[in-house]
């Protein structure tokens, strides 16, 4: 069943004139790692708000359009009951956490649902092994790092088993260190749980590499859909709406404007350091003009 | 008065020598700093949270005071000088630009610090006028300044520092939050600056920003300077980087992986990247 499902969606915000969203289409299949990647203001969150039902049922404003989360239309179905379907995780960490205890935390949700304690206790288990977190149960959440509270909004959320994870900007708080442990962790959750996931950032360059697809969005409209190497391989593109292309974006295709008869798209460090061993460099009589 | 000529580079403006540091109930933030930062330098303070990198620039503008060690502002020691005494030489713009803006006009905000030095009218208009051309302000200066975006709040609160004439300044993660347009235009004005000849000290852990903008590093992790170099020395050595926890930008990374095939390991950029690998391929 497809996770997310947006057709022509349009909206804006109460006492805004300017619409955030304009005219949306968009699915996320069960399994898939979408990255939406746009500048600041260009409609990323409005788009995880509206998934989870958010808006409009607690932020106001002009909402045309279909937005279906697993086949039921957000605007007939509340918050809470979206929430056992799609988890939500945003770039402040500290504004989801409130509990004395990272235990507490990661129970609330599902204690809210009434789940039977032992099913709780095990899910709390669950969900700190898989972000990492585990035997920090009695841990004071205002004692974690700006990481390790991030990975506990992200237990939190997955506590009630949602089929479809949300994060907006989730490393935005992160010293690059932390970012690269925090998508290292994001991957290998994607592939033990092969769950929905919809991921908002600014920066493509940690993303990149494990996404399905990238969603480029420029001023509430999707400009791309696809593959991250497609999408990813126009830096002139990027930089016109505010992005800073990936270093090896730029680098495919400046070696490719150099290199007649040739193009590359690199992903990954490891790709471009084959690619290029291959047909830049080693045996140079085979790459002779 | 306020573009500075670029002859005066040089002459040290700000020497910390070893100081240490301790949080009341923390651990030890500073464990003996030893720097000299000259005039018209344009330098980053590198390293991950927590490595010590704000509490030494703390230290500079008397924000923080050494627990032992001594600080020199322009061949001064700091001890017995108030911070408002330092600002006129050291300013610091924070990374939550929040902090520092209360005013309810930009205008009365860049106003507000020259006025309380005991400035003339005159002058205090003058430093204003200053602070909104370098920063580009000018659309804005009647709005509330909490009712800007943020990329335009931060502006606000850098002019509010440059207002203060100060030949130093300290910018605390400026970028932080910004979209890639917003800081290429923020980076900008403050290349300007630079080139006007004030000293830039640039706290960060963005190394691209660092690849594409700063002369000098100074690399930080536990309270201590783990290496000082200028901005390509900084990138040669991706084991100290990784100790600071920071990340090398993925052409810097591709450098190093190629060098055993004679790339030189400081690139910093993908066209230095491709003119080596043009070089290495010998002609065009």
């Amino acid at each position: 069943m497809r996770a997310l499902q947006m057709r022509n969606v349009c909206f804006t915000y109460e006492g805004s004139e300017k619409p955030a969203l304009s005219g949306i289409d968009l699915d996320v299949e069960q399994g898939e790692f979408v990255t939406l990647l746009g500048r600041n203001g260009s409609g990323k969150s409005t788009i995880c708000m509206l998934a989870n039902g958010l808006i409009p049922h607690a932020i106001p404003g002009k909402l045309d359009g279909r937005t279906e989360v697993f086949g039921l239309s957000i605007v007939d179905h509340s918050v809470a009951s979206l929430s056992t379907m799609v988890g939500i995780v945003f770039q402040e960490p500290e504004s989801q956490l409130f509990c004395m205890s990272v235990e507490e935390e990661v129970a609330f949700g599902p204690e809210n649902l009434a789940v039977p304690k032992e099913e709780i206790a095990e899910r709390v288990e669950w969900a700190l092994s898989l972000v990492g977190m585990k035997g920090s149960n009695s841990r004071s959440p205002a004692t974690l790092s700006g990481g390790e509270k991030q990975r506990v909004a992200i237990a939190a959320a997955l506590s009630m088993r949602p089929s479809m994870l949300i994060l907006d900007e989730p490393a935005y708080a992160l010293d690059p260190a932390g970012r690269v442990d925090m998508y290292s962790m994001l991957r290998s959750l994607k592939d033990k749980l092969g769950m929905a996931v919809l991921l908002a950032e600014r920066d493509a360059e940690d993303a990149a590499e494990f996404s399905n697809r990238i969603v480029l969005m420029d001023q509430g409209r999707v400009l791309r859909n696809g593959p991250p190497r497609e999408v990813l391989s126009d830096p002139d593109l990027l930089e016109r709406i505010g992005l800073e292309p990936t270093q090896l974006g730029e680098l495919s295709s400046l070696l490719g404007e150099r290199l007649s008869g040739r193009s590359f798209s690199f992903l990954t460090v490891e790709e471009a350091e084959a690619a290029i061993v291959r047909e830049v460099l080693s045996g140079k009589d085979g790459v002779r003009r | 008065m306020i573009p500075r000529p670029v002859t005066d580079r040089g002459e040290r403006i700000i020497s910390t020598r070893d100081i240490k540091f301790t949080y009341e109930n923390g651990p030890e933030a500073l464990r003996g700093i030893n720097l000299d930062i000259r005039s018209g330098e344009y330098v980053a303070l590198v390293g991950g949270n927590g490595s010590g990198k704000t509490t030494l620039a703390k230290h500079m503008n008397g924000l923080l005071r050494p627990s032992s060690g001594s600080v020199e502002v322009m061949g001064k020691p700091t001890h017995d000088r108030t911070v408002a005494e330092l600002s006129k030489v050291v300013g610091y713009a924070f990374q939550n630009p929040d902090h520092q803006l209360f005013c309810s006009t930009v205008d009365d905000e860049l106003a507000f610090g020259p006025r309380n030095l005991g400035s003339s009218p005159e002058d205090v208009a003058r430093r204003v006028e200053y602070a909104i051309d370098t920063m580009d302000l000018r659309s804005i200066r009647g709005e509330p300044p909490l009712s800007l975006s943020l990329g335009d709040r931060r502006k606000v609160s850098i002019a509010s520092v440059i207002a203060m004439d100060p030949k130093v300044l300290i910018l605390d993660e400026p970028t932080m939050g910004l979209d890639a347009a917003q800081s290429r235009d923020l980076m900008g004005t403050v290349r300007k600056l630079n080139d006007d000849g004030h000293t830039i000290i640039l706290i960060t852990h963005e190394m691209k920003l660092v690849a594409e903008h700063v002369d000098r590093v100074i690399v930080m992790a536990n309270g201590r300077t783990m290496l000082d170099a200028d901005a390509k020395g900084a990138f040669t050595d991706l084991t100290i980087l990784g100790l600071s926890k920071l990340v090398p930008p993925p052409v810097s990374k591709l450098a190093h992986r190629l060098a055993e095939r004679g790339v030189s390991k400081d690139i910093l950029s993908p066209e230095e990247l491709v003119f080596e690998l043009m070089r290495l391929r010998g002609g065009p």
